[in-house]
């Protein structure tokens, strides 16, 4: 790995933790599911710097779209807050 | 008092797990398995670039058929947990939402629905040569009509149409599977029985191709199929028959 | 540096799965906990493309500018097999959302504890 893809791996893997606290601990569950789509995505970079395009390919088709819009799917027929 | 079991108990797991992967640095060339076998034997009598795609399709084919069956599975079952009776007093379809999308969604949908198409099928006809394949291009198709779905109340998807697709591609699989017993050199289930070709051609690594375009179809009306069921669930929560 | 990749990488991967875990065993509200499921999943995807990677190669593709000449690829199997994984992954997901709404329409709630037959 060159230097570059040193720090950008760092900075993944900073917001990967960020993005998985968000997205279990936030009440609002639209929030939440956007937090999952944004480890999608950050997933999907590491993936390719890992030299595995055929993963980052496949995360960023079914991880980031269809994955999130099945979840807002289901928010939006049932409750958005998580209840206390 | 189960929140601080919880985590110690995870705790504990996750140190163990993690004690034993640190024995494989990240890096290093340590796990002798069947990975050179597949780089020699890819290029060479295969004849096909992408090595992914030549363990998913062709070493590991039957796993990839089995995969398959569970996603056909999956749109099925969630055909049957969320049925809804069709209503009585108009013939109509369910409506998926209860307002239109403004005129520059619906424009812009439009023009963007044909390009995404063609990158869904582009990616799966070359899944042999570049990244991507069958399940990539499927995902992109469907995420096309996903986009006309959520524009467009009036965008309806024949499933008879879904129905037919899915028959066709699977049974193309399955056939180009049993084809192997009989024509191909060894006598195995999807085996390659057709000619090699030239490496990095487009026309090259035999049943491969064909393979990936049919489970590119199969997946695309499979993912298209349940978002479909998921979009016309009744916006009101609660259904009188069921209590 | 290789060390401080290697448990800054795996770390993650770990925390990943240790935070989804969590989330199911805690949480109360089914969509939290299908959430948890798929954090989970995608701790599990980056632990095995981590463990497939080696220093210094490239992506197991035989493209005209690596043919013929002497270079190192990465492990190809924990690819496929990650593939696989997302996509079935995708397919659970797909169908627990679906149990979630049944759920919803029966006992108009989310929360787990108020769904008597689910308690333990």
């Amino acid at each position: 790995m060159t230097n570059i893809e040193i720090i950008l791996t760092i900075v993944s893997l900073v917001l990967l933790i960020i993005a998985g606290f968000f997205a279990v601990l936030k009440k609002d569950l639209i929030h939440a599911v956007v937090a999952t789509s944004v480890i999608s995505l950050v997933l999907s970079l590491m993936f390719y710097l890992l030299q595995a395009p055929d993963v980052a390919l496949t995360e960023a088709a079914i991880g980031i779209a269809l994955s999130t819009i099945i979840f807002i799917i289901t928010v939006r027929n049932t409750k958005r807050f998580e209840d206390k | 008092m189960k929140k601080v079991v919880v985590i110690g108990s995870l705790g504990v797991i996750v140190y163990y797990l993690l004690s034993a992967f640190v024995a494989i640095p990240f890096g290093a060339d340590i796990i002798k398995g069947v990975k050179e076998f597949y780089l020699q034997k890819s290029p060479d009598d295969l004849k096909v670039a992408n090595v992914v795609t030549s363990i998913v399709v062709n070493f590991r084919g039957f796993d990839t058929l089995g995969e398959v069956t569970v996603l056909f599975l999956a749109s099925t079952a969630l055909g049957s947990i969320l049925y809804h009776r069709r209503s009585q007093h108009s013939g109509l379809n369910p409506q998926r939402t209860s307002v239109e999308a403004s005129a520059i969604v619906q424009t812009g949908a439009k023009i963007i629905f044909p390009f995404t198409v063609i990158l869904g099928a582009y990616i799966f006809i070359h899944g042999h040569l570049t990244p991507g394949g069958g399940f990539q291009g499927g995902a992109i198709i469907a995420t096309g009509f996903l986009l006309m779905l959520i524009s467009y109340r009036k965008f309806f998807i024949k499933h008879n149409a879904l129905t037919w697709i899915e028959a066709i591609a699977g049974s193309t699989f399955v056939i180009l599977g049993l084809f192997g017993l009989i024509y191909a050199k060894n006598h195995d289930f999807l085996e390659n029985f057709l000619p090699a070709g030239k490496l990095n051609d487009l026309l090259s690594g035999g049943i491969i191709g064909i393979i990936y375009i049919a489970v590119g179809f199969k997946v695309g009306a499979e993912i298209t199929g349940i978002l479909d069921t998921l979009l016309t669930v009744k916006e009101t929560g609660l259904d009188p028959e069921e209590n | 540096m290789q060390e401080f990749l290697t448990y800054s990488i795996y770390g993650t991967a770990f925390f990943l799965m240790l935070l989804g875990l969590y989330a199911v065993l805690m949480k109360k509200n089914l969509v939290k906990i299908v959430i948890g499921l798929t954090v989970l999943d995608s701790g599990l995807n980056l632990l095995f493309v981590a463990v497939g990677y080696i220093s210094g190669g490239t992506a197991p593709i035989f493209s005209p500018a690596v043919v013929g000449k002497h270079v190192i690829m990465t492990d190809p199997v924990p690819q496929a097999l990650v593939l696989t994984a997302i996509v079935i992954g995708f397919g659970v997901t797909a169908v627990a959302l679906a149990l979630v709404v049944r759920l919803y329409r029966k006992h108009n709630t989310t929360n787990i504890d108020e769904i008597k037959n689910l308690k333990w």
